[in-house]
């Protein structure tokens, strides 16, 4: 390939396409035409945010995770508590401070576990979101335990907008940080350093071989992912002003897992399809019959797993590729 | 004293329980290196079958815990040659998520067909009783348990050490490839193994029912604690199960009686820091997972 068609090659890999602004235009338009649905977009992009750092792991970095929403609880309960304790109302420094809290324990749980593969990692993740979810259970004097923590009080952004009941300023504070995670992501996922983390999920031998500092980076990627994680959490805290032991639960785990396979992972934008897809059909059947949403959720994801690998962005490719030809 | 022959009995007794729940599982990552986060699901569907057979058609509890299991170990053979065998060799995740939505499609099911409380299975009452010795007090359904655990647990070692079937199996889980291609039918070996571990994991949710009563998220309310026997026991070894189990056992019976409050976070406390430690766990090989 000469040095032109491998810049070409490049560019077509990295460059934005005109379809990956569809989803935000999608979401601009949603307060004009389904005001009621505003909640249920907040928790969706909320979602979107969360599982966008579990394919940063699961998908890029090509580590399975059981336990992600330990980091999703630490963020969710930093928020929850600096203004709950500490009388701290503020929501972008709760933000920041929320994600660099969950993004300091993911490093220091990255360098401990990351040492270990396959099972045993998988054993080590599920040890800890049970772990977290006992602590926060017992922890009730500062966590709320089983009650959750309620009666957060978060001021009205830059002292003019108020968080208010029909959640349009919930809905908007949600779009632009998701609008921010996303370019974020964007830029991680195309820069040198999320191409080497690629590598290492590709071939982890090779990536050494070249040089690729493979256990140090897998932290920083790990560190990174929970920060998103975390920041997600404050997000969800902050915006339905309650935290509770959901927040930090296997349940969450395996939920924000299915999004992301049912999505697809390693794309970005499977982490916003699968989102939507489980939450809008959760919402719309669980409502009627909770045990049968619940048998069909399992046959799809069975599906997935075994027919399906890649999820929709999969499908949706090769749709593409073939009618293209 | 008392005190200390009380907790070692209850820890036995916990420990046979989550060795037959468990032991199988070490056969399906060893051989086939599948993650079966799904196990229990058998277990579930052990303690079901008794529980409406004896509750609902008056079946001899002693007729169930052994026609439950064999049902269950045919089932388990079915799936696994249906369902399993397609996602061997797969990625982590794909194999997570197949169990994940299995457990949600048998809780459904259990759901629908038995409601959302949880079933009782009724004992004898010659084994709803106690048994004095000195003065001690043992329950004669506990002292049952542990001698089928026990039982077991010698059937195991002894058919993997010194039958046919028990050489074919580790020198397909020693070297696959290798057995292979002296002659083994290795899928053959797996479907009967993991059938196997089906009926075991049956028993123990029969005989465990007082421990992990039968309810519809049975599978997901007992995953971690299956799951950590074969993780503390390592990977590729089949003896291991039963020391792993009764330290599990012993830590849950210890901190139950000295510190019920924190018993859960002592018990994933120690879980974390021995498998940091020894990512291999007790007999595994190094590299082996």
């Amino acid at each position: 390939m000469s040095a032109a068609a491998f810049n070409t090659f490049l560019d077509n890999k990295h460059r934005l396409s005109w379809w990956e602004l569809t989803p935000f235009l999608v979401l601009a338009i949603l307060p004009f035409v389904a005001r009621d649905y505003l909640p249920l977009a907040t928790q969706i992009i909320i979602y979107i945010i969360f599982t966008l750092s579990l394919d940063l792991l699961v998908g890029y970095a090509g580590i399975v995770t059981l336990g992600h929403a330990v980091f999703f609880g630490i963020g969710a309960y930093t928020a929850g508590i600096i203004s709950v304790r500490g009388g701290w109302g503020e929501g972008l420094s709760g933000l920041l401070i929320s994600a660099t809290i969950s993004g300091a324990a993911g490093v220091l749980f990255g360098s401990v576990v990351l040492r270990t593969a396959r099972f045993t990692l998988l054993m080590l993740t599920l040890s800890a979101v049970f772990l977290a979810n006992e602590i926060a259970n017992k922890a009730s004097w500062i966590t709320g335990g089983v009650d959750g923590l309620s009666g957060i009080d978060i001021w009205p952004l830059f002292g003019i907008f108020a968080f208010d009941m029909f959640g349009i300023t919930g809905f908007i504070y949600a779009l632009a940080a998701l609008l921010v995670v996303w370019i974020f992501m964007r830029w991680l996922v195309h820069s040198p350093f999320g191409q080497s983390i690629a590598a290492i999920r590709d071939n982890r031998s090779r990536a050494a071989a070249i040089g690729i500092a493979v256990l140090p980076r897998l932290v920083v990627v790990y560190g990174i992912s929970c920060a998103i994680a975390g920041f997600a959490g404050a997000l969800q805290t902050q915006v339905i002003q309650f935290v509770g032991l959901k927040a930090a639960s296997f349940e969450l785990s395996a939920d924000v897992l299915i999004m992301l396979a049912i999505g697809g992972a390693g794309r970005i934008y499977g982490a916003f399809l699968g989102p939507v897809i489980y939450l809008a059909a959760q919402d719309y059947f669980a409502k009627d019959d909770p045990v049968l949403w619940q048998l069909w959720l399992g046959l799809i994801v069975m599906a997935v797993a075994t027919f399906a690998r890649g999820g929709l962005m999969a499908l949706l490719r090769r749709t593409a590729a073939s009618s293209a030809k | 004293m008392q005190l200390t022959v009380n907790i070692g009995f209850q820890a036995l007794a916990y420990a046979s329980v989550l060795y037959l729940m468990a032991v199988g599982l070490s056969v399906t990552l060893g051989l086939m290196g599948f993650i079966n986060l799904a196990h229990s699901v058998f277990a579930m569907t052990g303690g079901y079958l008794a529980a409406i057979a004896c509750g609902n058609y008056g079946f001899p509890w002693y007729a169930a815990l052994v026609a439950a299991p064999v049902f269950v170990g045919l089932i388990a053979a079915g799936i696994e040659r249906a369902l399993y065998a397609r996602l061997y060799g797969r990625d982590e995740l794909d194999q997570v998520l197949f169990c994940i939505g299995f457990i949600f499609i048998t809780g459904a099911l259990a759901r629908m067909a038995f409601g959302p409380l949880q079933r009782p299975i009724a004992l004898p009452n010659e084994l709803a009783t106690t048994i004095s010795a000195a003065s001690f007090t043992f329950s004669t359904y506990k002292i049952f348990v542990i001698a089928i655990g026990a039982l077991t647990a010698l059937v195991v070692l002894f058919s993997l050490e010194r039958t046919r079937f028990g050489s074919m199996v580790r020198a397909a889980v020693e070297n696959r490839g290798m057995a292979e291609s002296v002659g083994l039918r290795t899928t053959l070996i797996f479907t009967c193994t993991f059938a196997i571990g089906g009926a075991l994991a049956a028993i123990g949710g029969i005989i465990g029912a007082d421990l992990f009563p039968i309810n519809p998220s049975y599978a997901f309310d007992t995953l971690v604690y299956v799951q950590i026997v074969v993780a503390v026991a390592g990977l590729g070894t089949l003896r291991g199960s039963f020391i792993s189990a009764l330290m599990i056992g012993l830590i849950q019976t210890v901190s139950g009686y000295f510190f019920p409050e924190y018993g859960t976070i002592l018990l994933f406390l120690a879980i974390f820091l021995f498998l940091f430690l020894r990512p291999q766990g007790l007999f595994g090989r190094p590299g082996v997972n």
